[in-house]
């Protein structure tokens, strides 16, 4: 119980740490290539502590970055939530996969992801370009590698085991 | 309770099916309500408290940055620095001289041909937050919010024209809109021969675009864009923009026309928050924006007592 609870408290601090990255300000030309820090650590967090981590993150969440983007109230928590639920429907799957299987599984993710807001943009009938909108999937994709191995390693100090994601 | 614990299989809580379906319910009820109407100023503003410190956390290192490197100045630097704003004070300070004989003129006549008189305008410097917001949108979040009595539609200027405006207000911040916006419009006036149109912004910071103007209208590269004051939202006089292009399609109905923002839209670090010296309350449109954006109409809501 000891190692689930210092799970939550892990994961609440890397999240948060996500959030920040999220509104770092980057220079104009890679500002749109920013990945979605903070779908990639609940993804994570959802892969590695599923009795913690759930939809009501991604609802909270997603609310939190609609009022730090300025988008419709509910437009992030409908697609974190979207995103989130399929990670949790496959998530035995997932668990097993390799990494490169796994950068598949989150490439799909991102791609939903940004499906969904651009979809929402566009019945809000927001005028925003759609060039861009792959940037953050490939970068996203790319920065996966990079999480799972923090998460691995932060799993591991709080749980002094090693643990198998 | 039941919310944190997630799909442990069916003996915890709702299983994970409805459980979306039931906060997938509640975002979809959420956007409608908020795009419709905009009665989720609570909810923004809770959330926006809650989300105050990780914005002031990033902010931190840029700002601790700003303030090292003024501290750790080298003398000669500052003494440099002193001189020449000196300098460009006793310029600015002479330009100013005219200014106000000019200004008293222009009472002068004002008060012969019996129209109303303009105002001093009041301003406060605000910050802007190093954070980024939707990276497709010219957004960003200034440090003075409703407890210095920010309004939405609220008009910033950084020292070389108009930036944009307040589009959303919380307690301690408030998000505004650059001109430069693809949602953004505002009312100009050429300076040379007062010659009325709209500059739309066009989602890159360096241009703006003039799109209602005929090919026969009397426009050049170099014209100086001022703000109209039109549409109550920008007070009136302030630069806009330079026009950078002219370009007149024969056989098109309208002449393509860019101009280059005059404030610094990228680089300003400090910015001016202007309450117009009319009752904002006067009129109430904002200048709205050609697409229907949320947070404008948002804006020409507020206003409303």
């Amino acid at each position: 119980m000891t190692a689930e609870r210092s799970s939550l408290a892990v994961g609440t601090v890397s999240i948060v740490f996500a959030l920040m990255l999220a509104i770092v300000p980057l220079p104009q030309p890679v500002t749109g290539m920013r990945p979605d820090w903070v779908l990639l650590a609940l993804v994570f967090w959802c892969l590695a502590a599923p009795h913690r981590f759930g939809l009501a993150w991604a609802f909270g969440l997603g609310l939190l970055l609609d009022t730090l983007s300025g988008a419709l109230l509910g437009q992030h928590a409908l697609a974190l939530l979207l995103v989130i639920y399929l990670t949790l429907k496959f998530r035995l799957r997932l668990r097993v996969f390799p990494l490169a299987q796994l950068m598949i599984a989150v490439l799909v993710l991102l791609v939903i992801y940004q499906f969904t807001l651009f979809w929402i943009d566009g019945v809000a009938a927001r005028s925003v370009p759609i060039r861009e909108r792959w940037l953050p999937v490939i970068t996203g994709t790319l920065a996966w590698p990079l999480v799972y191995w923090i998460g691995q390693r932060a799993l591991r100090e709080s749980e002094q085991q090693p643990a198998r994601l | 309770m039941t919310r944190r614990r997630q799909s442990a299989g069916p003996t915890r809580g709702l299983a994970l099916g409805p459980r979306l379906f039931l906060l997938g319910l509640v975002a979809v009820t959420l956007m409608i309500i908020d795009h419709r109407q905009q009665h989720l100023a609570t909810i923004r503003d809770t959330l926006s408290v809650v989300l105050f410190p990780v914005q002031a956390l990033v902010n931190l290192p840029f700002a601790t940055w700003h303030w090292g490197r003024d501290v750790t100045a080298a003398r000669r630097a500052l003494l440099e620095e002193v001189r020449e704003l000196r300098e460009a004070r006793l310029d600015v300070s002479v330009q100013l001289q005219r200014l106000a004989s000019l200004e008293a003129e222009n009472a002068r006549l004002r008060a012969m041909m019996g129209a109303s008189r303009q105002a001093a305008d009041r301003v406060l410097v605000a910050e802007i937050l190093a954070v980024d917001l939707d990276p497709y949108r010219h957004r960003f979040t200034v440090n003075k919010g409703n407890r210095h009595e920010v309004h939405v539609g609220q008009a910033l200027l950084d020292a070389h024209g108009v930036l944009g405006q307040i589009v959303r207000v919380q307690p301690f911040t408030a998000e505004a809109i650059l001109i430069s916006d693809a949602d953004h419009a505002l009312p100009v006036i050429v300076n040379r021969n007062g010659l009325r149109t709209i500059a739309m912004g066009t989602g890159d910071t360096d241009r703006l675009s003039l799109p209602f103007l005929p090919n026969s209208a009397d426009i050049e590269e170099g014209d100086l864009l001022v703000s109209s004051g039109l549409g109550g939202a920008f007070p009136s006089g302030y630069p806009v923009a330079r026009v950078s292009r002219v370009e007149r399609r024969p056989g098109a109905a309208f002449a393509e026309i860019s101009a280059e923002p005059a404030a610094a839209l990228q680089r300003a670090r400090e910015v001016l928050l202007v309450w117009s010296s009319r009752d904002p309350r006067e009129d109430e449109d904002t200048t709205p924006a050609d697409g229907d954006d949320t947070a404008i109409a948002e804006a020409a809501q507020q206003e409303r007592p």
